[in-house]
């Protein structure tokens, strides 16, 4: 079929958001290496990319307001258009998340190391494929793997009761631990708010594939 | 409720078939927007909803085409009647080379509907406002049609129109050929005029459809495609070959 005018916007628009989505999900990946390995340098390394992703949320802004302006897209191209613009603050916040887990990180980095809490890598290795595979579904515009991205919160959810506990029982055990204990309770939080964030972005996947609106809804 | 009802309708110019078994209802008081490639029978389909095919002498219909219940094609049907019932306004404004008041006055005069003069000015006023056009023109009635601008022009076409009270407006791409600013009047002329009429209206502008009709119908190659309210036609279409026509893949 013969390309249009806006085909090539639209096509950039895609992949700059799959840029912003990429940035975002290495942001989350290294900021969890720097708790891990307690490497402060990668966790600055995170604050200072995060200017960067700023600067490609406003820019997908600014094609997103030019395409409607110029082109006035409607059903499939005004989805997509639509979807980029609702789902370009998601992921800049989601790397604020990773930004705000590497703040964390540099306080605990500070602080004699606490014991390993598997199931906080369990947690974050699972936000990260549940990101991927979003981000993935998005650009294949596949509905019915976005659904099944958002039915996979509630392990993240799951893990993030159990890594509450344990950090409280470590507090409570071992009250000179408090320091790291509480900021690693912010980032099992941040982790949690990062699985809210992908179930965000599978929503607009499915407004954009088949025109459903699946947020609030309590069947998906 | 239905205002016009299509059943299986097929037009023909000669041995030409210009549509293929359409079946549609208008509702009443609704917009209702026709939109296709050009040659794809959308106006054909428009002019059959008041007869004025009739006027071509090779033209030919068969299926049906109800009107508040009534058979418009059926013999005994008075034609002049349901041109004043069903009223029309064209893609190029027509003004008759009289004044204003005139313009607006013909069909009340030739249809008899005014009781005498002055309720004949009153009429004709009213028409100019509902067609919002009286604050420009009240001044100057009986100066010529000719002096107003496109956009007056049209709008004074549309004052003819509703002056022999129609309930019904067919209007065939009425604000094609005119600027922004008279296109934007036209268009929110149509959306006051809503309360009062049904209204058919045929566009190449599709952002003109999707501003002001409640439902879009697309045709394509003489068949309706599809209908459906307008904000769904311009958001998920059910047709493919919609989806493609309104995101100017091809037409």
């Amino acid at each position: 079929m013969e390309k249009r005018l806006i085909d090539q916007q639209l096509d950039t628009l895609r992949d700059e958001v799959l840029l912003l989505g990429g940035k975002a999900e290495s942001a989350v990946q290294k900021a969890m290496k720097a708790l891990t390995t307690r490497d402060s340098k990668l966790a600055q390394n995170v604050l200072d990319e995060d200017r960067i992703i700023n600067q490609m949320e406003l820019e997908i802004d600014r094609m997103s307001v030019e395409i409607i302006a110029l082109h006035q897209p409607a059903a499939h191209d005004l989805r997509l258009v639509i979807s980029v613009a609702k789902i370009t603050p998601v992921l800049e916040r989601l790397a604020d998340h990773a930004g705000n887990i590497a703040e964390a990180v540099l306080i605990i980095n500070n602080e004699p190391e606490l014991r390993y809490f598997p199931e906080m890598s369990i947690m974050s290795d699972h936000a990260v494929e549940m990101l991927r595979s979003a981000l993935d579904a998005f650009i294949a515009e596949d509905a019915e793997a976005a659904r099944q991205i958002i039915a996979r919160d509630k392990m993240i959810d799951s893990s993030y009761k159990k890594v509450f506990s344990e950090i409280i029982a470590m507090i409570i055990n071992d009250p000179t631990t408090t320091t790291s204990a509480a900021q690693l309770l912010f980032v099992a939080k941040h982790l949690e708010r990062i699985g809210d964030y992908v179930k965000d972005l599978c929503e607009l996947t499915v407004y954009l594939a088949d025109a459903s609106i699946i947020k609030h809804s309590l069947k998906r | 409720m239905i205002k016009i009802s299509v059943s299986n309708l097929n037009f023909f110019y000669g041995k030409a078939q210009a549509l293929f078994d359409i079946s549609i209802d208008v509702l009443e008081k609704e917009v209702i927007a026709f939109i296709g490639p050009s040659g794809c029978g959308k106006s054909t389909f428009l002019r059959t909803l008041n007869r004025m095919n009739d006027t071509i002498p090779i033209a030919r219909a068969d299926g049906s085409v109800k009107i508040d219940g009534t058979d418009i094609y059926a013999p005994n049907t008075d034609v002049v009647a349901l041109r004043r019932k069903v009223g029309m306004v064209f893609q190029k404004s027509n003004p008759f080379p009289k004044s204003i008041f005139d313009n607006v006055a013909y069909g009340i005069r030739i249809n008899r509907i005014h009781k005498d003069k002055a309720d004949l000015a009153v009429r004709v006023e009213k028409a100019l406002y509902d067609a919002a056009l009286w604050d420009e023109v009240k001044d100057r009635l009986q100066t010529s049609a000719f002096g107003l601008s496109g956009g007056q022009q049209q709008r004074l076409c549309i004052a003819r129109a509703l002056a022999v009270q129609p309930e019904v407006i067919l209007m065939d791409e009425p604000a094609s050929a005119l600027d922004p600013i008279a296109t934007q009047k036209i268009e929110e002329l149509v959306v006051e005029l809503k309360k009062k009429y049904t209204i058919v209206i045929v566009t190449h502008n599709m952002q003109q459809a999707a501003r002001v009709s409640d439902r879009t119908a697309f045709f394509m190659l003489g068949k309706l495609v599809e209908v459906n309210p307008t904000q769904k036609m311009f958001t998920n279409p059910n047709e493919k070959l919609t989806e493609d026509y309104i995101t100017g893949r091809f037409g």
